[in-house]
């Protein structure tokens, strides 16, 4: 057999896989944008009857609604600026835990990275619920934050449903997805560049800075894709943990789709959003590919 | 005053004992071996000295200063490693340029430094290549480059040419000898390669288990070993268990088990009936059909057992007819016809001057 049949063997399934679960629906999500919403089924026909009286066709009535109102736009920002913090909150809290764990004798590594993973083996929704009771008015932790708060003669504030709640929950669930890659960048770092480093005159911090750092833009850039792409699109924290006014906007496309019934509008705000990650992704893949490892 | 002093320094491991004891004092400008076989704690000394591990007795002094304590970024001693350690993101320049970054050097006078030293391991406008596009004796350059370019006291040297093949190894060799010559630099040299120990070094320290079993020039370890160990280790040798027959003003007489009678230099404090071991060079050893009693004292007839033929020479081993099995080397120094003189089987004479061999007391 020779090399070219095999490499379409090879990737073949995944890529029936994609076109089935990834191109096709994202391209009935396409045609759905530019379609009219229905009275009683989410979409309108794209061909009509010829009665008059009847909704069918294409429009781009739903793009214009987006960008006429900048309530949408500025959910978007919201919405990055959350994505934003939460990437740059998660980066700052796995880089030395990721450090740490590579730096551990070898015999811990595993066991330390099976602890980050753990988390993965209770449901999502659950692990949440976990935070709600955390952050609620009664727990340990919201009174014993209060108090601290009182010795300095503050008042107590609530932590539950409120946009810290969204910051904690969106970093505490996107957290071990900037670990592992992290993690499998610094494992794989020679020692002794350290050494050498270290040898001819550089001091801890410019060791870090100079040699880890760099050698380990590749692991952050990942790291950060995998953290902000998601948080970019995630319904389920601010629906929970997020006051009234804590939606972003993966809540405004969920509600589109499953309340409001209007699958064009959502359609157009999953267009948007599908746009921004991939040219995130782009970014970050540039990024990474200027770095020479 | 030494520029580098080792002093009565121990490193264990649990309870092994990888540096046992070491003292050595390196002058300033000197090119000093560490040559061990494998696991003799050579490496572990070189860390010690650079600051990475700390001995568990005894100190080092650099420049008379105790290095106790002193970590390794500020001590003035630089490594050349095994691997090299090149920094894969940065280009040769930025390599080269680390140390005078770290020591605050003006950021003006670095591309004018960087060139020089480029110039000094003939690697001219390689500057802005990275480490994976250069060949590995241009990765051992650029890390000697960089290890020297802000002339530290010391430069440490971890088996450098290793990984290196046997041509390039030599040339490399050549040009480190230079290199140390025209910046007068002090090099600690680590390797296990006895001929890269004798070509390079002033002065050699041969270990074993921890401990220096001699330090001398190179002459004088090849041709005056200290003890068995050093006998073996360097060189081809033959190494005979003997016995003291008699002694006098002259020299000695061995009693050699399956050999006989031999004749041997005086040593200092020999005693009738001591046990000991004649070391002898192959190429101290004469081999023919027959051979002039004139030249040399010792003469015993064998045949051919087999040999090596190594290009240059050959080394021989002859049974002698006490059964002695004795290596002979002859250089393929004949013109115009095959090299090789005697074949497995051929009945020799092979003979040596009292003053070939080399007793050593047990
Ligand atoms: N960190 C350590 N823990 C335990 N034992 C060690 C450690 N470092 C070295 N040793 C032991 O100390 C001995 C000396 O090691 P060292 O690396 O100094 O040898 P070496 O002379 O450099 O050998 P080579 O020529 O193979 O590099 C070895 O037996 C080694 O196993
Ligand atoms: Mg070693």
């Amino acid at each position: 057999m020779n090399a070219r049949a095999q490499k379409w063997l090879v990737s073949g399934p995944p890529l029936v896989y994609l076109l089935f679960f990834f191109a096709i629906p994202t391209l009935i999500m396409v045609v759905a944008s530019f379609r009219f919403p229905g009275d009683y089924d989410p979409l309108a026909p794209i061909f009509g009857t010829g009665n008059p009286d009847e909704v069918a066709g294409l429009t781009l009535e739903s793009y214009q609604r987006f960008f006429a109102d900048p309530i949408y736009l500025e959910l978007f920002l919201k919405s990055f600026l959350y994505a934003t913090a939460t990437t740059l909150l998660c980066l700052l809290l796995a880089y030395p835990l990721a450090l740490m764990i590579a730096r551990s004798p070898k015999r811990y590594r595993d066991i330390l990275v099976l602890l980050v993973i753990l988390p993965f083996w209770s449901n999502f929704l659950i692990r949440v619920y976990a935070w709600m009771i955390i952050l609620g008015e009664q727990s340990v932790f919201a009174k014993g934050f209060n108090g601290f708060l009182g010795l300095f003669g503050l008042d107590p504030m609530p932590l539950l449903f409120t946009p810290l709640a969204v910051l904690i929950g969106l970093v505490y669930v996107h957290l071990p997805f900037m670990v592992l890659p992290l993690y499998a960048n610094l494992e794989k770092h020679d020692p002794a560049l350290l050494d050498a480093a270290q040898d001819l005159g550089a001091p801890a911090w410019q060791r870090f800075w100079r040699i880890t750092f760099p050698l380990s833009l590749p692991g952050v850039y990942a790291g950060a894709a995998l953290v902000f792409i998601p948080a970019l699109g995630i319904f389920a924290i601010p629906d929970l943990l997020g006051g009234t006014d804590g939606i972003l906007i993966g809540n405004l496309i969920k509600q589109q789709f499953l309340e409001a019934r209007d699958w064009p509008f959502g359609g157009v705000l999953s267009m948007v959003l599908t746009a921004a990650a991939i040219g995130f992704a782009g970014i970050a893949a540039w990024f990474a590919r200027r770095q020479r490892v | 005053m030494a520029l580098l002093e080792i002093r009565n320094v121990t490193r264990r491991f649990g309870d092994f004992v990888a540096v046992d004891g070491v003292s050595l004092s390196i002058g300033a400008g000197e090119f000093f071996t560490l040559l061990g076989p494998s696991g003799c704690g050579k490496t572990t000394l070189l860390r010690m000295i650079a600051g990475f591990d700390a001995p568990d007795g005894g100190a080092i002094l650099l420049d008379g200063q105790d290095m106790t304590g002193v970590p390794p970024e500020a001590r003035d001693i630089h490594t050349v490693f095994q691997s090299y350690a090149l920094f894969p993101h940065m280009t040769v320049a930025d390599n080269i340029a680390f140390p005078l970054r770290m020591a605050k050097c003006p950021p003006g006078e670095i591309p004018a430094r960087v060139e020089e030293a480029l110039d000094d391991v003939s690697l001219p406008g390689m500057g802005k290549r990275f480490p994976n596009e250069l060949s590995g004796g241009q990765r051992q350059r650029v890390a000697v480059a960089r290890a020297l370019i802000n002339r530290p006291k010391l430069l440490l040297l971890d088996e450098p040419l290793a990984a290196l093949d046997a041509k390039l190894r030599e040339r490399m060799q050549l040009e480190l000898i230079t290199l140390q010559k025209e910046i007068g630099i002090t090099f600690v040299y680590v390797t296990h390669d006895q001929e890269e120990a004798l070509a390079l070094s002033h002065r050699i320290a041969v270990m074993n288990k921890g401990k220096v079993e001699q330090l001398d020039e190179p002459a004088k370890i090849y041709g005056f070993p200290k003890n068995r160990f050093v006998a073996d280790f360097i060189g081809e040798c033959n190494l005979f268990d003997c016995t003291v027959a008699a002694h006098d003003a002259g020299g000695l007489d061995l009693a050699i088990e399956g050999l006989g009678k031999v004749r041997s230099a005086g040593a200092e404090n020999v005693v009738q009936g001591a046990k000991g071991t004649l070391a002898l060079r192959p190429e101290k050893v004469a081999i023919g059909r027959e051979l002039n009693a004139a030249d040399c004292v010792n003469r015993f007839h064998g045949k051919v057992f087999d040999y090596l033929y190594t290009g240059d020479v050959t080394l021989y081993i002859v049974e002698v007819e006490g059964g002695q099995r004795v290596e002979v080397m002859l250089p393929n120094n004949a013109v115009g016809r095959s090299s090789k003189f005697f074949e497995p089987g051929d009945a020799v004479q092979i003979g040596w001057r009292d003053d070939a061999g080399h007793y050593l007391h047990d």
